[in-house]
């Protein structure tokens, strides 16, 4: 093929001139070029090496539909691999690159695969995995591994540069009456109309500039139409592709904002990824020509006619010399016309003998005559052809370019991913948009109109359509009939030539051959979605824009039935590859998911606390003190909380404000303890089982008057439980006056803990004499002030078995109220703790939560079943003792020890007995600490039977995750202060 | 995406919303039997076409809904709030 550049061609803008790199040389292109234009105009023929035979693959089309030039832009960490070259727009600096070969596209090695092509065939890897005979002397997983290596190397397309994305994506939003995607004539028109209208509506065009296929018109200027669309309020949004349609008339944008500038504004996302609301779409997402299979159809210098057509009117590069073009329709002669008057030799090969077309006689037409070889390797030598009805060895002609048109194929994906299945046009041989009852209409030629004014008619029509369906005009409209031109197309999707073993490529991108739909029908898989899986058929990226209607055919051939018979492969979103960068927007690094913070969250960091993630939220960890480790740390706070005073955020605990004449009742119900006598002033720690009578969460409730309490819950479980309160109000109870509000954020809250901590906060409070034991007894709860008079609630709660209260205070004083508490608590040499002592207290005193707590636990397991009212009934006491739940071979809670006391365990430590170390063993360790109480680890955890059982027997702990075993001694979970003597002090 | 038209904010991502399960079920009284708790946890009709389900409006005006939805297209007929009460208000409003 010899490409060049012509002078009075083209729409690019000769005054820029740009320089970019292909394969590390240095070339020259312009302004309004695509790399594939421009690698064109340098006659650069090949630009990859195909995805199994690693064969020499040239520039097909000008569009998304490309299969064969995939690059490889930019370098180190923006590096994007896959790139169509027919869609990148050119900047100055580009550097491309060719992939899927070694050293390069020109002399690529593993071109040897070509050579072993029946190690290739469809289904190989499938029966690679199998263990395929000849190779009997490996099977199954071992085989595969051995080829492993090599096929991920050898098959395949461009590598990900492997290091984090340096760009920056956006998603976006917008609402519309309607979209209109396709800025063709069809489009323009539907717009235009819509607008007049009143419609607010958008344009997506993938390309960056509007006009449609009337960009490769040699006399088209958009600026007009531009103007037309500004005035009237149009959004013009180019350089955007829906990709997909959605429920509701949702649909998926990608705007490629920065991918064709050279030095992009680090302040300006580099895509954008839009969700517009609609409530009309019109699809003019217009057709793509497909290529025929013939042997060696897929030689550099083989492209679709419109292809070269768009080359030479927008880029001005002629592609050819002499050229064949090879068709079985009208659309090919305007641009064998144009070719020829660019200067090129032209030959029409029309499939059809009997059809009738006007020309200015300018090249050759030989009308009943196909190609049926190319001879060439890396380039177009010459080609062969044949009369249609008999192929045989009759006739060579010289050419180095060959065009290809076998008929058009409506853009329909995007209805397709909606649901709704296109229908076959034998007229036209394309699949056809069916209708659908939602809000989408198709015009131009993605509903099979050839002709320009059809189309323009079409997307009047159109937004008629959707006037009407909006409920804003009812007036009569027609579509044009399908087609369009003058001679109907001759079906031909193959020429088949029986004394070659060539290859006849079906689909470019995953290098599927004739043979190997062939292959896949005398093996079974004739269904189209097994034909697509095993072939790999249209599973590209590009999914078979080009070739998957020769499948189909070949297939229907086989099978001596008619294509629709055979179906049609369902397109799915996206229509062109989005990137992972666009799809997560700026969700990513710290930003991945929200962050939750304690008002208290900088105090805490200044007072030297390492923070953890508990679920969204950041909790202090442990306060180390200089050169302390977690474990010097912890075990010396909770020491210190054991023997004199610590505090510690707990804000992150869910907080609910119940109010309501029925409150009272309503607790009582969701609870499955008793809260019918809980007197006012006094708090109840209270656990809530699900339906199915398995543990929801625990937590307590205060009742702050006579019909309101302030309810805790979990950290984790505080949206779960106020969506579950609300659902129990608003859809089951609904005659309970009960009002619920989540508070969480409202109240900052801090747990005192420890035999000092009545006294810390006697020096916090206006009015010490409110805390006294009497005043305020074991779960009693006050409202009172804290110095300065800060409104203030205060419970005696325990979660650390010490005398311990829990202070809440408007979140907006939450520092004031920790500057306080710490001038104190320092006081008596007290400390700050984190949430690492706060366990290490909790699993000394055997308190569960959600390590234990984890959706499969019944309240019995858990050891509370006093917990379990039998005076009443509450959500789960129906279903807590049914079927296997009741059984008494229960895994239930109990303590562990290593039976070697200078032994250390982990939680996930499996439960086994002597002798039997084996599978899931009979129970298993969920939470573990060193006790500074006991001075060695304590766990507790799950054991079939429970204490009872196991109380004398040595247990063994499996670890072997961490190759870890040690035995174990089960010992009731309450390790210290069995009594609870400590928290009534 | 399906698109929920909420009586109290609008027509609104379904992201904002939880599904929430069979609205049609009668859940009985907490004395009844483990049988008839049974049958209203774990029964359920694998409908296809419309069926009525609860959603939660939890990142907006926090009402639970009914909402008549197409298991086969998502097509959705009508929203309602489930508590009886809020029903008669947005008729009231209409
Ligand atoms: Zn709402």
């Amino acid at each position: 093929m010899k490409t060049s550049r012509l002078d009075k061609y083209g729409k690019i803008n000769r005054d820029k001139i740009l320089s970019f790199s292909w394969d590390k040389k240095k070339y020259k292109g312009f302004e309004g070029d695509t790399l594939a234009s421009a690698l064109l105009a340098n006659n650069i023929g090949i630009v990859g090496r195909s995805f199994k035979y690693h064969r020499p693959r040239g520039i097909f089309s000008s569009g998304v539909e490309e299969s064969g030039a995939l690059v490889t832009i930019g370098s180190k960490d923006k590096r994007d691999p896959n790139v169509r070259a027919t869609t990148q727009e050119l900047y100055d600096g580009l550097e491309a690159r060719g992939q899927n070969a070694f050293p390069n596209v020109n002399f690529d090695l593993a071109g040897i695969n070509n050579y072993l092509g029946r190690f290739f065939a469809a289904g190989f890897y499938y029966k690679t995995f199998m263990g395929i005979p000849p190779f009997e002397w490996g099977k199954g997983t071992a085989i595969w591994m051995f080829f492993e290596k090599f096929i991920r190397k050898a098959a395949g397309m461009g590598s990900a540069s492997g290091l984090p994305d340096p760009d920056s994506y956006e998603h976006a939003h917008d609402f519309c009456d309607l979209i209109v995607i396709g800025s063709g004539p069809a489009g323009v028109a539907a717009a235009i109309e819509a607008a007049e209208k009143k419609l607010d509506v958008i344009l997506v065009e993938q390309d960056s500039l509007i006009g449609g296929d009337q960009l490769a018109e040699n006399d088209f200027d958009n600026s007009q139409i531009k103007n037309q669309l500004e005035n009237l309020g149009i959004k013009i949004m180019t350089r955007t592709t829906a990709f997909g349609l959605y429920d509701n008339c949702v649909v998926g944008l990608l705007e490629r904002v920065t991918d064709h500038i050279s030095v992009p504004n680090i302040n300006i996302p580099r895509q954008r990824f839009w969700t517009i609301r609609a409530k009309h779409i019109i699809v003019g997402a217009g057709a793509i020509e497909r290529h025929i299979a013939f042997n060696n159809n897929d030689i550099p210098g083989v492209m679709t006619v419109n292809a070269s057509k768009h080359y030479l009117n927008r880029y001005g590069v002629l592609t050819g010399k002499t050229i064949a073009i090879a068709t079985n329709n009208d659309s090919v002669y305007e641009t064998a016309q144009q070719l020829s008057e660019a200067g090129a030799n032209v030959t029409v090969l029309d499939s059809r003998t009997n059809f009738e077309i006007k020309t200015n006689k300018s090249f050759e037409i030989r009308k009943g005559y196909v190609p049926y070889n190319i001879n060439g390797s890396k380039k177009i030598d010459s080609l062969d052809i044949s009369k249609s009805e008999n192929i045989n060895k009759s006739e060579t002609i010289n050419c180095d370019q060959v065009l290809l048109s076998g008929g058009w194929s409506p853009a329909v994906h995007l209805l397709s991913h909606r649901g709704v299945r296109p229908k076959w046009d034998y007229n036209n041989a394309c699949f056809l948009p069916s209708d659908t009852k939602e809000n989408i209409t198709m015009i131009g030629s993605s509903r099979g109109l050839w002709n320009k004014n059809d189309c323009i008619a079409s997307g009047i029509a159109g937004t008629t359509d959707a006037l009407n369906r909006l409920g804003i005009s009812k007036t009569n409209y027609f579509f044009p009939k399908p087609g369009g031109w003058k001679n109907p197309i001759q079906p031909l999707y193959e020429v088949k030539y029986k004394k070659s073993r060539s290859k006849s490529f079906v689909d470019y991108q995953h290098d599927v051959t004739t043979d190997d739909v062939r292959l896949a029908h005398r093996e079974g898989f004739i269904s189209v979605e097994h034909l697509k899986r095993y072939t790999t058929l249209g599973m590209a990226n590009d999914q078979g824009k080009m070739g998957n209607i020769i499948g189909l055919s070949l297939m229907a051939d086989l099978l001596n039935k008619e294509i629709p018979e055979v179906g049609t492969t369902v397109f799915r979103p996206p229509y062109t590859p989005v990137s992972i960068g666009a799809l997560s927007g700026r969700n990513v690094g710290k930003h991945f998911r929200p962050l939750r913070v304690t008002p208290m969250h900088q105090w805490n960091i200044d007072h030297g606390a390492k923070m953890i993630e508990v679920g969204l939220y950041q909790r202090p960890w442990y306060y180390p003190k200089e050169n302390e480790t977690l474990s010097d740390s912890y075990i010396r706070e909770a020491t210190t909380v054991r023997k004199k005073v610590g505090i510690c955020d707990v804000t992150s605990l869910g907080k609910i404000s119940i109010q309501g004449p029925d409150s009272t009742e309503f607790l009582n119900r969701i609870y499955s303890n008793g809260f019918s006598k809980l007197q006012v002033g006094k708090a109840r720690y209270g656990i809530m089982l699900r339906d199915d009578g398995i543990v929801m969460d625990d937590g307590t409730s205060w009742r702050l008057s006579e019909n309101e309490y302030f309810m805790t819950t979990s950290t984790g479980e505080a949206a779960k439980v106020m969506s579950w309160l609300e659902e129990l109000l608003q859809t089951r109870w609904t005659d309970l006056k009960v009002n619920v509000t989540s508070v969480s954020e409202q109240w900052a809250g801090v747990s005192v803990a420890g035999p000092k901590s009545r006294e810390v906060l006697n020096n916090c409070v206006d009015d010490p004499s409110v805390i006294t034991n009497n005043n305020l007894p074991f779960m009693g709860v006050i409202s009172t002030f804290l110095k300065g008079n800060i409104p203030c609630r205060i419970a005696r709660i325990s979660f650390s078995g010490e005398l311990a209260f829990e202070v809440y205070v408007k979140s907006d004083f939450a520092n004031t109220m920790m500057d306080l508490l710490w001038e104190h608590t320092k006081k008596y040499d007290g400390c700050l703790y984190g949430l690492e002592a706060l366990g290490a207290l909790r699993v000394e005193k055997g308190h569960v939560t959600a390590a234990e707590l984890d959706g499969r636990v019944t309240i019995d397991d858990a050891g509370l079943s006093k917990m379990a009212s039998t005076k009443k009934s509450y959500i789960g006491s129906a279903m807590r003792k049914r079927g296997v739940l009741k059984s008494d071979d229960r895994e239930t809670l109990v303590g562990f020890f290593p039976k070697n006391l200078k032994d250390t365990f982990n939680a996930g430590t499996i439960v086994c007995e002597k002798n039997n170390i084996k599978g899931q063993g009979i129970g298993r360790i969920t939470s573990v600490t060193h006790s500074p109480e006991l001075g060695h680890w304590i766990g507790i955890g799950f054991v079939k039977g429970g204490l009872d059982k196991w109380k004398d027997t040595t247990l063994i702990g499996a670890d072997p995750v961490r190759n870890k075993q040690m035995n174990l001694q089960v010992v009731s979970p309450h390790m210290v202060d069995p009594k609870g003597e400590r928290m009534y002090a | 995406m399906i698109r929920i038209n909420c009586p109290y904010c609008g027509e609104r991502d379904h992201s904002e919303f939880n599904y929430g399960g069979d609205a049609t079920v009668k859940y009985p009284s907490l004395d009844s039997s483990e049988k008839e708790w049974t049958e209203a946890i774990f029964f359920r009709k694998n409908i296809k076409g419309f069926q009525l389900e609860t959603w939660h409006h939890s990142h907006g005006c926090r009402m639970w809904l009914v909402v008549e939805r197409s298991t086969v297209t998502h097509e959705i007929k009508s929203v309602k709030p489930c508590h009886p009460d809020l029903q008669k208000v947005v008729e009231n409003n209409k």
